[in-house]
Parts: structure tokens; sequence; C-alpha cells
């Protein structure tokens, strides 16, 4: 479970995210608002990219943003980014491994997590092939498997679907609606994909200017009126 | 836990991971081949003339790998080497002067006070990158070789600069025991060379090779895999800055005299640029870079052209590395060669197909 409170982000004067406070149960939980809601933003402060003003995050019982950066893949934090990042000079295998490798999972055979991570993702690929020769949506399914390999407890995936044809969308909803049952990860999807966030999600919060503004089950969230309106951009004035 | 995803692995376990292919043993043969050419017959089919040109090219070799291992693997731009050569080949200079300890020995040391100088150059670099990082050290580079000058070379005064400016008979800079010769001692550059380059290859192929790619490519990517990119990254500056300090040592017993002049904060542009040439992405760059920066100037030396001419070649060839071919001449030229080799077996071939059904036929 993951518990954030009065979190605060300002980028000098502006505020990227206003006192958030929400619960993430584990599962698949969707995150969605409009562009510059602060979706990015808030994974970027689970990453430790961005320190925030104030606020706190517990996850399972830990206090995340005290871990430094780099050590909370060891603690069990994977990401994927919204603009792709497969490491194009290494291989599939490689590319997979190296988050095994430096995320420190102890006490597991590397190359059995590491294939059971790559066929997970549903790559049909050779292991040995470069990223770079692998086509967009096949590079998707690389950063996917790098977010699953070990022990996972928190699994954030931004945007992962952009770009990607209708039907490998739906091949990806198949392979992250999985992933929590599989791997026991807590899983937050940020995606604008509407038909991708109601077919993987059972919760989901909406953000809109940094602020929270509907959280619970996804098919009530969806219906609400407030997160329509935030989305087609009338708010009301009261 | 188990789903189909698990049964469906059942089937990937085949797949043999790192098996060493047919490439890997040629490229073993053709680098052994190639080394022991240099060893053995080398010395003795050239003149000293060239002997001592392929000396210097086992240095710059060392200088080149060290460069581009941070330009090619990382993405840090260094415009300090020859600073951090000075230092290696001042340190050398001084400590064989003043002890009697055995040249190997002397090499380690010069490169770990070079690498102690080149990870606090390193530390900036932690927060800059492309042209700033560049730049700063580049300002580094020139404010060293102004000590240099000020503080010269060691040539066996006293003290602890070791520099007497009185001295009529210079003592040079002595050589290992059984390396005084120049053919031996060739092979002796040769052979450190090599290790340097086992020393490189090592690290490329394992977990710091790959965080170091990975750094490059995006450092947030980087850290949220795991990676402490400030260890790689400082990593990185001190395994380039000890390679480059111990070829300043190979470099010092090479000419004998030390000279400050010898130094030039410009030449580090130079072997950027060379380097970039050759090629940052494999070690055969390394070793094209260094034959470009000191062979080529020999054999225009021989034949009797102006080696000014470099300078334009070095310019144009780093305008035609950034425009068509980033990898350098070590990815292009086998690659355009292989293209040349298609083409002269396309032109050739159909006429061979033609004349054996003709022959079937007949």
């Amino acid at each position: 479970m993951i518990e954030v409170k009065d979190l605060t982000v300002r980028f000098g004067g502006v505020t990227s995210l206003d006192s958030m406070n929400v619960t993430f149960e584990p599962g698949t939980c969707g995150l969605i608002g409009p562009n510059g809601a602060g979706k990015t933003t808030f994974f970027n402060v689970l990453s430790g990219f961005v320190r925030p003003a104030s606020g706190s995050v517990r996850a399972f019982g830990d206090d995340l943003l005290s871990v430094v950066h780099f050590r909370r893949a060891r603690w069990g934090l994977r990401r994927t980014f919204q603009t792709e990042q497969a490491i194009e000079d290494l291989s599939v295998y490689d590319n997979v491994a190296i988050v095994h490798e430096h995320a420190r999972q102890r006490g597991t055979a590397r190359r059995r997590d590491v294939l059971d991570a790559i066929s997970f993702a549903g790559l049909d690929v050779d292991p040995h092939a470069k990223v770079g020769t692998l086509g967009a949506g096949q590079r998707r399914l690389v950063e996917l498997a790098r977010a699953v390999v070990g022990r996972p407890k928190l699994v954030l995936l931004d945007e992962p679907a952009a770009g990607l044809p209708d039907e490998e969308t739906r091949n990806l909803a198949d392979v992250i609606g999985r992933i929590p049952s599989r791997t026991g990860a807590l899983t937050i999807l940020v995606d604008h994909d509407m038909s991708l966030v109601s077919a993987c999600c059972q919760t989901t919060a909406v953000l809109d200017f940094g602020r929270l503004i509907a959280s619970g089950p996804t098919a009530e969230v969806l219906r609400d009126e407030q997160v329509t309106r935030a989305y087609l951009g009338t708010a009301d004035v009261t | 836990m188990l789903d189909t995803a698990d049964a469906r692995t059942g089937g990937r376990r085949q797949f043999r991971l790192r098996r060493p292919g047919p490439g890997t043993l040629v490229r073993a043969a053709v680098v052994t081949g190639l080394l022991l050419i240099l060893l053995f017959a080398a010395p003795a089919l050239l003149s000293a003339y060239y002997v001592d040109s392929m000396t210097q090219v086992a240095v710059y070799a060392m200088l080149a790998i060290g460069l581009g291992l941070l330009v090619g693997r990382v993405g840090l731009v260094s415009l300090g080497q020859i600073a951090v050569f000075a230092i290696g080949a001042w340190v050398t200079a001084r400590l064989l002067f003043a002890t009697s300890q055995p040249y190997p020995l002397v090499l380690l040391e010069a490169g770990a006070s070079t690498m102690a100088v080149g990870t606090l150059v390193g530390l900036p670099a932690l927060r800059l990158r492309g042209l700033y990082l560049a730049l700063i050290t580049l300002m580094l580079a020139g404010a060293f070789s102004i000590v240099l000058a000020t503080t010269n070379f060691p040539n066996g005064g006293h003290g602890f600069l070791g520099y007497n400016g009185s001295s009529v008979h210079i003592p040079p800079i002595r050589r290992p025991s059984i390396a005084t010769t120049d053919p031996a001692y060739f092979r002796y550059a040769v052979a450190v060379a090599a290790l340097m380059f086992a020393l490189v290859y090592a690290h490329i192929r394992t977990r710091p090779g790959r965080a170091w790619i990975a750094i490059r490519q995006s450092e947030p990517a980087a850290i949220a895999a795991g990676i402490n990119t400030t260890m790689y990254k400082l990593w990185a500056f001190a395994l380039a800055s000890f390679i480059t300090g111990v070829a300043g040592g190979i470099y010092a017993g090479a000419v004998h005299f030390l000279y400050s002049i010898d130094f030039p904060a410009q030449d580090s542009i130079i072997l950027l640029a060379v380097v970039l040439m050759g090629g940052v992405y494999s070690m055969w760059g390394a070793i094209v870079a260094a034959l470009l920066l000191q062979l080529l100037p020999a054999l225009l030396n021989d034949w009797g052209v102006s080696a000014d001419w470099l300078t334009i070649l070095f310019g144009v060839g780093v305008l035609q590395v950034l425009t068509t071919a980033p990898a350098g001449l070590a990815d292009q030229v086998p690659k355009d060669l292989a293209r040349l080799g298609r083409l002269i077996l396309r032109s050739t071939g159909p006429r061979h197909r033609q004349g054996v059904s003709e022959h079937d036929r007949g």
C-alpha cells in the first residue's frame, strides 16, 4: 500500500503538486489527468528525481523519500518513461539483466529471472538481439520486462502505450493487468488512453493542476462529472 | 505465481547465453596474431626510425583508449587528457630519479597519482556534461601547462621538483633493465599497452561497461535501473586517468628527456578530434587514432611532406566523422570494404553463373 500525504512540489512559482493526498491499494491503479496535471512529476518524486517541498510517501511501511534515488530500485521500485528508454546498444537480455544486476536481487537466479521477465512481457525475439534493431512496440515490451524483473514492489508505468497501434496496446493491457498477480507489485499506470486504463486498473486517481480531484473504482471515477469537466477544460466558477 | 507465462518460459530456457561464437574466436585469433607480429617480427623488420614512431603509437593508443572510454562509453568529453598524460610522465620521471624502484612499480604509482588527479577533475563531471565539462577540463589543462612551464620536468636535480637548471650533463630518464634498447623498449610499450587494452576490455564486457552504456543513453533511466551514476562516472574518470598516467610513464622512458613544451594544452583538442575520427565506440578506433597521430606524421616526414597538412586532414576527418560516420573510421572502413566487396561480387557474379549454366547446357 502506498500512502501519499500532503505532497507538494514547486518549480519556482509553479505548483506542480498541491497537497496531494492519496492511497494506492495493491493491484493496478490508474493515474489520469490532463496534460500538465502533475502525473509525471508525481512519478519523478517517487523515483527521487524531484525533491518535494513538503509531504511524505509511505510505501509498504517504508519512508520512500528517505531512500537515495538509485537505491530505490534495490528497494523494489521500477519505472518506465514517457519517451521509451530501453538501451539501444545493449541486447534485450542485457537490458533486463542490468536492472537485476544493479537492483541487487540476491538469492535469485539472474538468467532465469531475466528470461522469465522477457517472456512475461510477451517479447518474442532473440534475447541476444540489440534493442536498437527492434521496433517501437517491441522496445516498449523490453521496458516492461525491465520493470517486472526481479522482485518489484512498486511498478510505475508512464504512458507505456504512447505511439502504439491499437492491437499492440491491447496486448500491452493484457500484460500490465497481469503484473500484480505475477509479481505481487503494486502497479501505477499513467496514460491518456482511457480504454487502456479501464482495461487494466481496478482503481483510478485523477489529478488536475496538481490537485487530486477524484479517486476510487475506475468505472465510477470515469463517470465523475468533475473528471469529465477537467478533461474537457471547462471549470465552473463558484 | 505460476501462470501461463511461466509455463511458456520452459521453452525459452534453451537459449544459451554468451556463447563464444565463431566470430569471437576469429577475433581473438586476429588480436593474438597481430600482437605476436608486433612483439616479435616488427622490431626486426622496421628501421630504428619507425621502431621509434611505433613506440609512440603504443603510447598514444593508451591515450586514445582512455579518452575513447570517456567519450564513447560514458559520453563525457574531456579536453584535459594531455595534462593528465604530462602528470603521469612527471611522476614517473621524479620517481625514477629519486628511487631505484622497478619500472613496472613506478608505472603503477604514476597511474595511481593520475587516477587521484583525474578523479578530482571528474568531480565537476557529476554535474556537468557536454560542452561545459569540455570547457572545464580544457581550463584545468591550460592552468596545468602554466604550472608545468614554471616547475619544469624533473631532470635529476634535488628537492620535490627534482629540477636542476644549471646542470650541463642532464641524465636521461632510465628504462627498465629488460628493455634498454629501442626495439626492446618498443616491445615493452606494446606489452603495457596490450595490458591496458585488456583492462578496458574487462571493464566494458562486464558490469561497469553495461552501466556506462546505460548512463550514456539516459541518466534518469540509469538511476531508475538502480545504477549509482555518481560512482560509475567517477570510476570511468579514474580508469581513463590511470591508463593515461601509465602512458605518460611509458612516454618518459621512450624519450629519455621531458620538456614542458612537449605537452601543449591544445594537443588535447587534436587528440579528441583524432580519437573521434578513429572511432570512439570500438577499441580498434583507439589504434587507428594512434596510427593517425604518430605513424602518419612519421611517414609524411619520411616522404618529405610537411606535417602541417595533418591539421587540415584531421579537420576534414572530424567533419566527415561528425556528418557521415559517427562511429569513426574503425566502423566505416570495414563496412565500406564489405560494400565494395559485394559490389565487385555482384558485377562479376551473374556472368560467372551464366557461364556455368552455358557449360551445363553444352
